[in-house]
């Protein structure tokens, strides 16, 4: 779960470092908390993470469920949610890559299901995996984790556990690196800001 | 990759791409709601200048399972066999704004004349152009091969996974039959050899095309000495296409008896192959000509699979031609 001191702290040379390793695992922690508060234990609880980053911070969250109550099992309650082919964007980008979607052993009809994201911008994202979990089966509930809420809805969306507020102008771009996937220390990073003319969104 | 017309064409990346993308979509088509949002509003039109159900129906549920509206035109009782040309039914499916047409034709090459000529803004898919190319039949036996092959040849695919991401390294697979008269021969040779696996072309000589030295593949007369020596991975066998034996049957070996003795696979030759070799054939069947009874209802034989797996694979197709912006530039794979 802690990447350890090993990764080398690798800054976007263009960009601030606003969460750092340390502060992404007790986000982290606290929104388990908050999940199994909100839930009233982990009965009936599974989690899905949005490709690439969000599978694997529903896989940290899941480690940390399963911490704070043994009765949660990681591994038959976390799966993955791919939304590319209920994107209403598709024919505004080149063509994306598909990928895949696992759900839980448990499955999801009469869950309730967390769907967890790195970066809340749009909406637009979340509305396409609701359009997915929607053909996937009848959860009891649908709430949204991220670990990073920098604004801009597009849609009325809103998420129910958020790791980081992050108020952001539409030109600045948030990256989040995690260990797993981008093999440098987890830390959200934002750049494009002062002014810069870089106007590329993230998502 | 804007068109879909010869497997010749294809990468090992676009083909790899393509395949992994078919796995998604098969994933799909397990689940209780097997209808995806992701072609809404966008029209397909099936453009068949030569009967064939199994195609035709197979492209119709992949477009209507990704949500496209399909369009059936077929010569027969149509325009054309009134006479139109294949450029006026262009400018008729363009006026009409079709987003994607999937042309089967009785000429090599029309649907590269389709897609090159400027008729059409649309997105072509080659279903099958005279002895020409089959690439989406090709890419469903890759795909179909894949999934029971890989990883055999020293690859690290898992099965679980249906071999996501692999290629056909090291395989080694028969083609066995009228060569002479197969597009899907010709399609699976330039696919296979793309993707890294070895193939050999079984046929008497009289169905073997001129030029097949050319072609990156070995061939032989002799199909017990092919499937005791060599141990192929798998078996295709092709149908005897008699409606092109101009002459009959006759014209290309003496007798349909003859043929199934020296290039039938029957209980005999099933029981040669490895474990885990795999049969399949493009269908349809000549059940006693090329293929028994015994094999093609064996455990070995993928045959029905094939057919799920082409709609997988001809979701994918439509999916990377059609879904993206067509006019951004590196719309690749």
């Amino acid at each position: 779960m802690n990447p350890g001191p090993a990764l080398p702290e690798v800054p976007e040379p263009d960009g601030t470092t606003v969460l750092g390793a340390s502060d992404v695992a007790r986000a982290l922690t606290r929104i388990a908390h908050e999940i199994v508060e909100r839930s009233r234990g982990v009965d009936d609880l599974v989690l899905l993470g949005i490709p690439t980053r969000g599978v694997t911070l529903a896989r940290r969250l899941a480690e940390r469920l399963a911490q704070i109550d043994p009765a949660f099992d990681a591994d038959a309650c976390t799966g993955e949610l791919d939304v590319t082919m209920y994107r209403d964007d598709l024919r505004r980008q080149p063509t994306r890559a598909v990928g895949i979607t696992r759900l839980p052993a448990v499955g999801i009809e009469d869950k309730t299901v967390v769907l967890v994201d790195d970066v809340l911008f749009s909406g637009r994202t979340i509305r396409a995996a609701l359009d997915a979990l929607g053909d996937l089966g009848r959860p009891r509930a649908v709430r949204l984790a991220c670990l990073v809420d920098r604004g801009h809805r597009e849609v009325p969306i809103r998420p129910d556990f958020v790791g980081k507020n992050l108020p952001t102008a539409q030109s600045e771009r948030v990256r989040v690196r995690l260990a797993e996937v981008d093999d440098v220390a987890d830390a959200v990073v934002i750049a494009g800001r002062d002014g810069s003319t870089d106007v590329r969104s993230t998502r | 990759m804007r068109h879909l017309l010869s497997t010749a064409d294809l990468s090992k990346d676009e083909a790899v791409g393509l395949l992994d993308t078919a796995a998604q979509m098969a994933a799909t088509q397990s689940r209780e709601i097997k209808k995806l949002p992701t072609l809404r509003g966008r029209t397909v039109v099936n453009l068949f200048f030569e009967d064939s159900t199994r195609t035709r129906i197979s492209f119709e549920t992949a477009a209507k399972r990704l949500s496209a509206d399909v369009i059936n035109f077929s010569a027969k009782g149509s325009s054309v066999s009134k006479g139109e040309s294949l450029k006026d039914t262009a400018l008729t499916l363009h006026a009409m704004g079709a987003d994607a047409v999937v042309v089967r034709h009785w000429a090599s090459g029309a649907p590269y004349q389709l897609a090159h000529a400027g008729w059409l803004d649309a997105a072509v898919l080659n279903a099958g152009d005279g002895t020409h190319m089959h690439p989406t039949q090709a890419l469903l036996d890759a795909y179909t091969m894949r999934r029971h092959l890989a990883g055999r040849a020293g690859g690290l695919a898992a099965p679980a996974d249906d071999g996501v991401g692999a290629d056909l390294a090291g395989l080694r697979i028969a083609i066995v039959g009228d060569v002479l008269h197969s597009r899907v021969a010709r399609a699976n040779v330039a696919l296979l050899h793309t993707l890294g696996a070895e193939v050999t072309l079984v046929a008497p000589p009289t169905l073997v095309p001129v030029g097949v030295e050319a072609w990156p593949c070995r061939t032989s007369y002799d199909l017990d000495a092919t499937l005791a020596d060599w141990r192929p991975d798998a078996v295709m066998m092709l149908r005897v296409q008699r409606e092109r034996m101009s002459g009959g049957a006759g014209a290309f070996f003496p007798s349909p008896l003859e043929y199934t003795r020296y290039y039938g696979l029957d209980a005999r030759r099933l029981a040669q192959l490895a474990d885990h070799a795999i049969v399949m054939h493009p269908g349809p069947m000549n059940r006693g000509l090329e293929i028994s009874a015994e094999a093609a209802d064996s455990d070995k034989a993928v045959i029905v699979e094939q057919v799920a797996n082409g709609i997988a694979v001809r979701m994918a197709a439509l999916y990377l031609l059609m879904a993206g912006d067509r006019s951004a530039e590196g719309n690749d794979l």
